[in-house]
């Protein structure tokens, strides 16, 4: 059994402000293995942007420890990378495609040739090397989007953290773009982590799909998902199995809004 | 699963380049050349001795500038307003990054820039020519002391309104403070300099032109001062055409330089407007 990738123990935030305190995350704990494809659903504002944002480092939580390989993050650890929503604010466009994916790169002690050799693989896992002159604006959000995904690609993060990255794209785009990230799994073996309200997304997606509360939230459920690890957008989708899977995290996800599931260890009112 | 995509280019032929490049230059040059026609018939029908012909500007100007009053007044003066310009710009850049960055200066500096910013330049003129003399660092004071504020001001608020999405990338992927501010800070804050380097240009201009005026032997304020004090009206009218063409030429060299610092910028716009 292979040793632990992410640890997320007992994580709580709060947000403090001058009307009062908002509790965003109440206690959650979950773990993630090397070479998994981890999805994170939950009803909408149930913090799942501060979840991310607390285990890239870039919040700090109210209580709780995120391990990345058994060290503690206290800030955004070299060995993860991330890819944001807002795919046209992430991306620098005063830097070229080449130029962004290059930046993270920089601060890396990587010779010249291997630099270019990460790039160039980059911009080719996600159909890209024709444009790596032009800059991010003159492509497509969806094309946009595979630029933040090369640039996470070609940084070699133990860990790729994605935060609903499809949300603003159309639905043909997001089905390419959910192989894309199916065929970095399969033939990278990268270990994703994947935020998304999406709940079909996050079964086709997933080999393990945690359904989160209602603000403040707990993991209400951590589901297996046993589809076969070869996935395709028809025919998966079209398994009785898929039908099954989808329905029952809807059902959760219904239960969440309706706060009806209890979390556990917590007394009944 | 493969995407191709190009940007794509339409070229243009030259003929049509050079009938466009024809086009601007008629409505750039057009206005001036019709009032400089009104202004020669005016002065040849009521000639009045302070605002003499076209012509004879223009002869005085010949006669003015173009010689050694080119080397021993025109050239001091663009190398001081070229100092003061470079000074202004890289003083307020480098002091506005620091101030836009950390916080605890910008509260305590901000009241201050506010009192400062408000004094006029020129009143500066007496003291700083009894701290220096009638030098040339005088007249580059008085000029940077002028210009540092608008590239100063935009440059802490252009880095202050850096997106915070790009910034969280930035942090994401740990990036050193000197890569954030190459790669992120600056250019964010680009189109805010330009716009505030764009006013600078002016403001410097007007200062040369003043801190010459006072204290001084040489340049074109002097000059300027010096044929009016002498009754020689198309001299001074001459240095004032003289004045004119260098602010039109400081723009032309600005628009070169933006176009290419903030192609990124234009290109962003274009695709917006389409």
């Amino acid at each position: 059994m292979p040793d632990t990738l992410l640890k997320v123990e007992h994580l709580k935030k709060v947000y403090e402000s001058m009307t009062g305190n908002v509790e965003a995350i109440g206690d959650i704990s979950f773990e993630m293995e090397p070479g998994e494809l981890v999805c994170i659903v939950g009803p909408s504002g149930c913090g799942k942007t501060t979840l991310l944002k607390c285990i890239a480092g870039l919040l700090k939580p109210t209580a709780g420890r995120v391990q990345l390989d058994g060290k503690a993050v206290v800030a955004p650890p070299p060995s993860m990378a991330l890819v944001f929503q807002e795919y046209g604010r992430s991306l620098y466009p005063w830097l070229t495609v080449r130029g962004n994916v290059e930046l993270p790169l920089k601060h890396k002690k990587l010779s010249r040739a291997e630099r270019d050799r990460l790039i160039d693989d980059a911009l080719v896992a996600v159909g890209l090397e024709h444009s790596a002159k032009s800059y991010p604006w003159q492509l497509s959000g969806g094309m946009q989007q595979r630029v933040a995904i090369a640039r996470a690609v070609a940084y070699q993060p133990e860990v790729l953290i994605m935060d609903e990255p499809f949300a603003a794209v159309d639905a043909q785009t997001r089905a390419d773009l959910e192989d894309l990230v199916r065929a970095l799994h399969r033939e990278r073996g990268m270990s994703i982590l994947f935020v998304t309200h999406d709940i079909d997304e996050s079964v086709y997606l997933g080999e393990r799909v945690i359904v989160l509360s209602k603000s403040p939230t707990w993991v209400q459920e951590d589901l297996a998902i046993d589809l076969a690890a070869e996935r395709d957008q028809i025919t998966t989708r079209a398994l009785p199995r898929f039908t099954e899977l989808r329905t029952h995290v809807y059902e959760q996800i219904q239960r969440a809004k309706r706060g009806e599931a209890v979390r556990p260890g917590a007394t009944a009112a | 699963m493969t995407l191709h995509t190009s940007t794509i280019v339409v070229p243009r032929s030259t003929a049509r380049a050079w009938a466009r490049f024809g086009e601007n230059l008629g409505y750039a040059i057009g206005l001036p050349i019709l009032l400089l026609v009104i202004w020669g018939v005016w002065a040849s029908a009521s000639p009045a001795a302070f605002f003499p012909s076209p012509l004879i500007i223009f002869d005085a100007f010949v006669d003015t500038w173009v010689g050694p009053a080119f080397v021993t007044d025109v050239l001091p003066s663009l190398g001081r307003l070229a100092v003061g310009i470079v000074l202004s710009v890289v003083l307020g850049v480098v002091a506005g990054t620091l101030i836009g960055l950390v916080r605890w200066l910008r509260e305590l500096l901000e009241p201050m820039l506010e009192f400062f910013r408000a004094i006029p330049p020129p009143v500066l003129i007496p003291i700083v020519a009894v701290l220096l003399g009638p030098t040339d660092s005088m007249k580059i004071t008085v000029i940077v002391a002028g210009s540092v504020w608008p590239v100063l001001l935009n440059t802490i608020d252009g880095v202050r309104s850096t997106d915070s999405v790009m910034t969280e990338t930035a942090h994401s992927f740990a990036l050193t403070p000197w890569e954030r501010i190459r790669y992120l800070v600056l250019p964010a804050a680009s189109p805010r300099i330009m716009a505030g380097t764009r006013q600078s240009l002016s403001i410097a201009l007007i200062l040369m032109v003043i801190s010459e005026m006072f204290y001084s032997s040489s340049g074109l304020g002097y000059r300027i001062v010096y044929f009016q004090r002498n009754y020689l009206i198309a001299e001074m009218w001459s240095g004032i055409l003289l004045l004119g063409l260098i602010g039109v030429l400081l723009a032309v060299i600005f628009g070169f330089v933006e176009r290419r610092v903030l192609r990124w910028y234009h290109g962003i716009k274009e695709v917006e407007r389409a």
